[in-house]
């Protein structure tokens, strides 16, 4: 288990002083000056060697992003945008950052800002997260107030900060739909290329990154690349916060080593599933567009990228989602596809027409109103919406019910067999 | 996609405008944005707009484009795609509950009950006093302290269906509620019972201070030095 003197998010459930002053007191803010003079490839050199990857649900090298931004400022100032818009269901960790310990956020942002060099950045927060954004903008406001920020600031780089709101929709997760949307539209994806780092926000080098992925980077920088590369396995280095909800005992967020295996973190952290470890019946390991596990996977693997790419599912945000013995697991399926089929932004047909088609078929295979050979059509399908469309919400619709099929299609043909057993008595 | 329009007509006020404290927060917002990029506080508007008025009425819009120089069909498509945005009105209290899986999990079937019984048994109707209406919603963010409800700008967690019974008899009472974890057994996002993390008292006693120094890089290895004419 992380010890506690490891973890970044000392002020992760409130207790201590949100403001300034305990921030400091924490550690943050200490002597951010001679971070910046490390210089732009100082400060990234060290996010590269940390091994840092994109804490937002790819799992992209972190340093290796900022590199990608134009290495002196020409004519289009260069931007810094970062991804609050936390929606992806099971996920709830920048909520706690954002409210609890928003200095860690926003000494990021100068961070990264300088090492991208960029005097703006602005933070995209979702729009349901209204006190968390006014907790933000407290903490933005108090660290103007010190000069810490700013125009002539103590820190030697014009930087300003600046919160804003989305409305509601969770495509605006995926970077350009927020860029989009920063820029007063439609939240709908741009194709790729132009990548952001070239044409982003207002046409501008932009880089965008999660809250927690910006976070991090000031105290990765002030106890070395070696300290959070030597946590964790090799290429998923360093802590993370994870957010364990469903059938678990105790629900919580909690920061923890990469890697930990997922039995240890429920059974240390969150009083073991309801009923025991036998009670298990399935877990989403990365919030809901991953496929899920059976128990016999859960029982020893280990919690990292590389981990569950290698079962077929994904760390995403490291939300896991919890569900027993009593759990209608097609019904649970079936709701994530109602989800993606509310949240389709309707600017590719595949996404716009496929999701709502998967999740009729999936409401009558909750009830079991369906052929066998729909099973088959319906991962067929699925995969025709994987991958043809512009951003990754396609992929996100398909996959938890690839994952269904995967390692559930006998429950899926038990339904279909009671039910026309029950018609045709 | 969810299919929005705005009300129909009979429903629209005959007109809009902005408090004088809310317009003059909406300068201040625009001037976030780099001149020519006033389009960026769109949401931003309607969102305050919505909070004077309870939705988003069709002069609200078209005020708003005024505004942002803007087209009206492009705050349209916005005042439309967000799902935020009530394009009708609402209930004094509009109680949303989030029915995605995490909190489905744990029980958000017992509140949708309880507001069906209590305040509408449809959901985006307004109640009968007017007070109150539902809705259900999609993840709100909050799964660890599943299942929650969101009315106005907080979030109630770690409800079930007799506490978000009391929740609705109270604000109809007039009695206000505190916001947060409901059920009395955590204060956040911690595990119940107390955090199993966090608890070293030399994170917060101040010698965090100066700990961690940052390290200079290795200077880099000196030139290699010009061969002399003539070695």
């Amino acid at each position: 288990m992380l010890a506690d003197k490891d973890r970044i998010f000392t002020n992760l459930y409130g207790f201590q002083d949100v403001g300034l002053e305990g921030a400091k007191k924490r550690g943050q803010w200490d002597n951010t000056k001679a971070i910046l003079e490390l210089g732009p490839e100082g400060i990234v050199d060290i996010m590269k060697k940390s091994g840092l990857r994109g804490r937002g649900g790819a799992g992209f090298p972190t340093g290796l992003k900022w590199s990608f931004m134009p290495k002196e400022i020409k004519e289009r100032p260069h931007y810094l945008v970062v991804n609050a818009d936390e929606s992806e269901p099971g996920t709830c960790k920048d909520r706690d950052i954002m409210r609890n310990d928003p200095h860690t956020l926003v000494e990021g942002c100068l961070v990264a800002s300088f090492a991208m060099r960029a005097h703006a950045c602005y933070i995209y927060v979702r729009g349901e997260f209204i006190r968390e954004r006014e907790a933000l903008q407290r903490a933005v406001d108090e660290a103007y107030e010190a000069r810490l920020i700013g125009k002539n600031n103590i820190h030697g780089w014009d930087f300003d900060l600046y919160v804003h709101h989305g409305a509601g929709a969770y495509i605006c997760g995926e970077e350009t739909a927020l860029l989009e949307s920063l820029e007063g539209k439609k939240g709908q994806p741009r194709l790729k290329p132009p990548f952001p780092a070239n044409v982003g926000l207002y046409g501008c080098p932009t880089t965008v990154n999660n809250v927690e992925s910006i976070a991090v980077a000031p105290t990765i920088i002030r106890r070395g690349a070696a300290w959070f590369a030597g946590i964790g396995r090799p290429n998923n280095t360093g802590t993370k916060v994870f957010c364990i909800s469903g059938h678990v005992n105790k629900p919580c967020n909690v920061e923890e080593e990469m890697g930990i295996p997922l039995r240890e973190l429920i059974d240390k952290h969150c009083g073991g599933v309801r009923g025991g470890w036998d009670n298990l019946l399935a877990v989403i390991p990365g919030g809901a567009s991953v496929p899920l596990l059976p128990k016999n996977i859960c029982d020893d693997v280990l919690m990292d990228f590389d981990s569950l790419k290698a079962v077929q599912t994904g760390l995403g945000t490291a939300a896991v989602i919890v569900m027993d013995k009593s759990t209608d697991v097609i019904k649970a399926i079936q709701r994530l596809a109602y989800f993606y089929k509310h949240e389709s932004c309707g600017q590719c047909t595949p996404c716009r027409e496929g999701t709502g088609w998967m999740w009729r078929v999936m409401t009558r295979m909750v009830k079991g109103d369906a052929r066998v050979g729909e099973i088959d059509l319906l991962q067929e399908v699925s995969k025709e919406i994987e991958g043809h469309t512009i951003c990754a919400l396609g992929d996100a619709a398909a996959w938890p019910i690839q994952g269904l099929i995967r390692h559930f299609r006998p429950e899926i043909e038990k339904r279909i067999a009671d039910f026309s057993r029950l018609a045709a008595e | 996609m969810s299919l929005r329009r705005l009300a129909p007509p009979e429903m629209q006020p005959a007109s809009f405008a902005f408090s004088a404290e809310n317009a003059e927060w909406a300068k201040a917002t625009i001037a976030k944005y780099p001149p020519g990029r006033q389009a960026s506080a769109v949401i931003s508007l309607l969102w305050r707009g919505q909070e004077q008025e309870g939705w988003v009425s069709h002069p609200m819009v078209e005020s708003v484009a005024k505004m942002l120089s803007m087209p009206f069909i492009r705050v349209l498509e916005v005042a439309t795609f967000y799902t935020m945005f009530n394009l009708e009105p609402v209930g004094t209290w509009l109680v949303q509950v989030c029915t995605t899986t995490p909190c489905w999990l744990r029980g958000s079937d017992a509140v949708v009950a309880a507001c069906k019984k209590h305040i509408h048994p449809h959901e985006k109707t307004v109640s009968e006093d007017g007070k109150f209406s539902w809705m259900e919603v999609e993840c709100l963010g909050a799964c660890v302290n599943a299942p929650m409800l969101q009315i106005g700008s907080d979030f109630y967690e770690d409800i079930d269906g007799p506490i978000t019974e009391q929740m609705i008899a109270d604000l109809r009472a007039g009695k206000a509620i505190k916001p947060g974890p409901m059920n009395g057994r955590r204060v956040s996002s911690e595990p119940e019972g107390g955090a199993t993390t966090l608890t070293d008292p030399t994170l917060y006693d101040g010698s965090m201070i100066g700990k961690y120094q940052v390290q200079a890089p290795p200077p880099p290895p000196p030139p290699a030095e010009p061969k002399k004419p003539g070695a």
